[in-house]
């Protein structure tokens, strides 16, 4: 009788968030769909009330069906039947608890039979449920591929993919192939257009397909023959229910190992071309991709709780020299700096999807009426600093997440190397988020335009400008100095004029950002609930040092040294 | 074959699972305010079964009955956010204290009153009083067949309905003409959790007397949705005899209540040999341990 939303008091923490009146009220327009639908919020604390009673759902389902499930899902792992992909047992019956649930397509419009949910208590759910299970998350958090359609298929097929993603239709996003990976301008699967019936067919290899075997896929192919750039590239519709797609084989993974990743042959495959022929890379992916790493960030946070939840019992329980190991200060001190920067990683992680919030609610009410001049000066913020920020986001949560694992499995000691405890599978499910979705090194080239072009910084100063109580002057004067060594560490890189050099500090330079940015988030935290205190003390300190050690790094090197860094 | 009419009968129970000391009362009655009150387990079998017909057969609507205090309205809502279609609640000052016998004459006047049904079902037993009484007993009081222990509804085809039982040495499958009552034992399947959008139309779902004392102004909004409406009966909308509920209709008599605290008292330690244990078996034959 677990439940994962009400026995974690910071979920409702950062839901209860005072921007939230703001992102509800672009979402519900005026509360329009009241009378038309009989589950839709009437006010704004309506809308509340409602997200809250639905994560209670979620957080219900996670503790007594998904979490309890995770092991022998690990175990036991998808399979490959006549090309077709078999869950385990336990991701059926997840799926079919929350099918039964409505919990697909919450952030869908109701006239497609969504829940119609901000962004916020969607990344919420999806934060859950990666602590319940980190491999299922990716089969559920798919859905979230259902907003490039939204976004920018036509009517006709919004109704009719949309209405289907809502009953519990599972999604895939086929991107990468044998030869494409980061690089996806180097996709070769090949989108025909047949002029006799008029249809696109698809032919080629897809690799490392996340739920290849899904009901509905987008597919990025190359519909321009001749072209091999990324503006050859079109984005397509497959739908399951046709032939022509065969899963040839499941990847053996180290961790997430119940969420299938496939190896796709299409053969002939009739699809429907999504959006406008040629933008398929250049513009959906990249918006596919954000999306994807927003979920990204929430999978990492709900994997650090679990793994701290599991560190913190555990050195509560274990008992050796006479007491309970969480009385060393050895351990104590690594439980705090896992609670500090899991509580760090989920501000961050919210405050970034409130962000991008915004600045989608804004783009759908831009296509049924105009915006104002204030309207469209705030998209655009919000937009630039969403777009900056999931990196960052993606990039840290996604490290803190791996070292929470690893120390969780540290506290453990020996038993922690064993299979008798959930720690190793957190840990071997931890691990592909700092690589998929983008690497961490691929974060950081996004990232750095928010150093360079002082994005970050700007925002940073907003965050120094806000009102707090004066017991947190002292941490804010720790992070203005933190800031001092950033802009001074950012401009001794920038003023050598070397894009190599820029490429090479890059890393550290927006590390540096993100640990300012997260200890002021912190401080916001605290400024609304004392008990958020203790995280950011301990996480101020520690990014103090980290950065210092950063800004040491780089204010004793040169362009010269870079030779010593290249291996033969 | 078109959709049937089921009435589910749930109750609201003390979550026993969690008993502390004052769990008990004086005068032998359970002390409710000092447990947490959750929807008695074999009932949300019984519920799902229900949903699970409705899945099946469109058009079957469920109604949900209960008997309780005013809180009770809270099952009904549950039963709604999962499926549902309403419920009522069957509350009254008169009811309290009702054994078994007065609790299903009480059930079985309010179904009456309620209409025509094709089906009742209900949990095994409450975790409560685990008698597995009431249900029996409402079938006995309405004349009507029951199939006790079911854990699967197999069919329900040209007014009969065909289902496997889960007994002590087996399983059986039992046939039965309707309308008829089906007792749901604890093993048939978990009920399905919550749905989103139900929970989001009917979470404003309440009874008079919970809309009375409740501060919130949202007249116009009930006025305009009478799904939001938890219909309250009492004893006199039920035409039951105020002679046949509560204290007065319950021939049960509790006694005394004892606390049963297992231990150990002695121990005996025996060898593997042959006549230590024959001596053991001797001992717990005559002791009728086993046997």
């Amino acid at each position: 009788m677990a439940n994962f939303y009400t026995d974690n008091k910071d979920l409702k923490f950062h839901l209860e968030h005072p921007l939230m009146k703001k992102i509800v009220d672009l979402k519900e327009r005026g509360f329009e769909d009241k009378d038309k639908y009989d589950y839709a919020p009437i006010d704004f604390e309506d809308a509340m009330d409602s997200y809250d009673k639905v994560l209670e759902i979620v957080g219900e389902i996670c503790g007594d069906i998904i979490g309890p499930n995770a092991e022998s899902v690990d175990h036991e792992g998808p399979s490959v039947v006549d090309g077709r992909v078999k869950y385990a047992r336990g991701t059926s019956e997840n799926l079919e608890a929350l099918k039964n649930a409505g919990l697909m397509g919450i952030t869908l419009p109701r006239e497609y039979e969504g829940l119609n949910f901000s962004l916020v208590p969607y990344i919420m759910a999806a934060d859950i449920v990666s602590r319940a299970d980190a491999g299922f998350v990716n089969i559920w958090g798919l859905q979230d591929c259902a907003e490039t359609i939204h976004e920018f298929a036509d009517e006709a097929q919004k109704a009719h993919y949309l209405t289907r993603v809502s009953k519990g239709e599972t999604m895939a996003m086929d991107l990468t192939e044998p030869d494409a990976g980061s690089d996806l301008q180097a996709v070769q699967l090949k989108a025909t257009f047949n002029e006799k019936d008029g249809k696109w067919y698809l032919n080629g290899v897809k690799r490392f397909i996340t739920n290849g075997d899904g009901d509905i896929a987008l597919v990025l192919a190359r519909s321009e023959e001749g072209t091999n750039d990324g503006r050859g590239l079109s984005m397509f519709i497959y739908d399951r229910n046709k032939p022509g797609l065969t899963v040839r084989r499941i990847e053996n993974k180290l961790g997430i190992k119940g969420s299938p990743t496939c190896e796709l042959v299409f053969k002939n495959a009739p699809a429907e071309l999504c959006g406008s022929r040629r933008l398929g890379l250049i513009k959906y992916v990249m918006s596919l991709m954000n999306g994807a790493r927003l979920g990204i960030i929430a999978q990492s946070v709900g994997v650090s709780e679990a793994a701290y939840r599991e560190a913190l019992s555990y050195a509560h329980e274990r008992k050796q020299f006479g007491k309970a190991i969480i009385e060393f200060p050895a351990v104590y001190e690594m439980l705090a700096l896992m609670k500090a920067k899991l509580d760090a990683s989920r501000s961050m992680l919210y405050e970034t999807a409130r962000f991008v919030d915004i600045y989608k609610s804004l783009t759908h009410i831009s296509k049924s009426r105009k915006l104002t001049d204030e309207e469209k000066e705030e998209l655009k913020h919000y937009n630039k600093i969403a777009d900056v920020y999931t990196p960052l986001g993606k990039g840290l949560a996604s490290e803190f997440c791996n070292q929470l694992a690893y120390d969780a499995i540290q506290i453990h000691g020996g038993s922690g190397f064993m299979k008798d405890y959930p720690v190793e599978r957190i840990y071997r499910d931890a691990r592909i988020t700092s690589i998929y979705e983008g690497t961490t090194q691929l974060q950081v080239v996004a990232a750095i335009r928010g150093v360079t072009t002082g994005t970050y910084l700007k925002q940073i100063r907003e965050y120094e400008s806000q009102q707090i109580k004066p017991e947190f002057f002292g941490l804010r004067r720790t992070l203005i100095g933190m800031t001092e060594d950033y802009e001074k560490a950012v401009n001794s890189v920038v003023d050598a004029k070397d894009n190599e050099y820029l490429d090479f500090h890059a890393r550290r330079l927006v590390e540096m950002a993100g640990n300012i940015v997260m200890g002021y988030l912190l401080i916001n935290d605290t400024n609304r609930d004392e008990s958020y205190r203790k995280s950011a003390e301990v996480f101020i300190k520690w990014g103090r040092s980290a950065n210092k050690a950063n800004a040491e790094f780089i204010a004793n090197s040169s362009l010269d040294d870079l030779g010593n860094y290249k291996q033969q | 074959m078109n959709g049937l009419k089921i009435v589910v009968l749930a109750k609201q129970v003390p979550d026993t699972r969690n008993v502390g000391k004052d769990a008990m009362k004086a005068d032998g009655t359970v002390n409710r305010a000092a447990l947490p009150a959750i929807f008695n387990p074999e009932d949300l079998n019984a519920l799902e079964q229900a949903l699970r017909l409705k899945d099946q057969y469109p058009g079957t609507t469920i109604t949900l009955l209960t008997m309780g205090p005013g809180r009770a309205a809270e099952i009904i809502r549950e039963s709604m956010f999962r499926g549902a279609d309403g419920g009522y609640l069957l509350t009254d000052r008169a009811f309290a204290g009702s054994d078994t016998l007065a609790t299903s004459y009480a059930l079985a006047c309010a179904i009456k009153s309620i209409g025509e049904f094709d089906l009742l079902i209900c949990g095994r037993q409450a975790i409560d009083g685990d008698t597995a009484q009431v249900g029996p007993q409402v079938a006995e009081k309405l004349g009507i067949p029951q199939i006790t222990y079911a854990e699967a509804i197999l069919s329900a085809n040209n007014g009969s309905i065909k289902v496997k039982r889960r007994l002590e040495r087996g399983v059986e499958v039992a046939e039965g003409k309707l309308p008829l009552l089906i007792t749901v034992n604890g093993s048939a399947p978990d009920c399905r959790p919550r749905n989103a959008k139900l929970t989001m139309k009917y979470k404003r779902a309440t009874s008079i007397s919970e809309r009375q004392n409740n501060s919130e102004d949202y007249i116009t909004l009930y006025n305009g949705r009478p799904y939001l409406n938890i219909p309250e009966l009492n004893l006199k909308d039920i035409q039951a005899n105020d002679a046949e509920v509560g204290l007065s209709g319950s021939p049960t008599k509790v006694k005394k209540i004892e606390n049963v605290v297992f231990q150990v008292k002695e121990s005996k330690i025996l060898s593997t040999s042959d006549e230590d244990i024959e001596g053991l078996m001797v001992e717990m034959i005559s002791n009728h341990t086993i046997g």
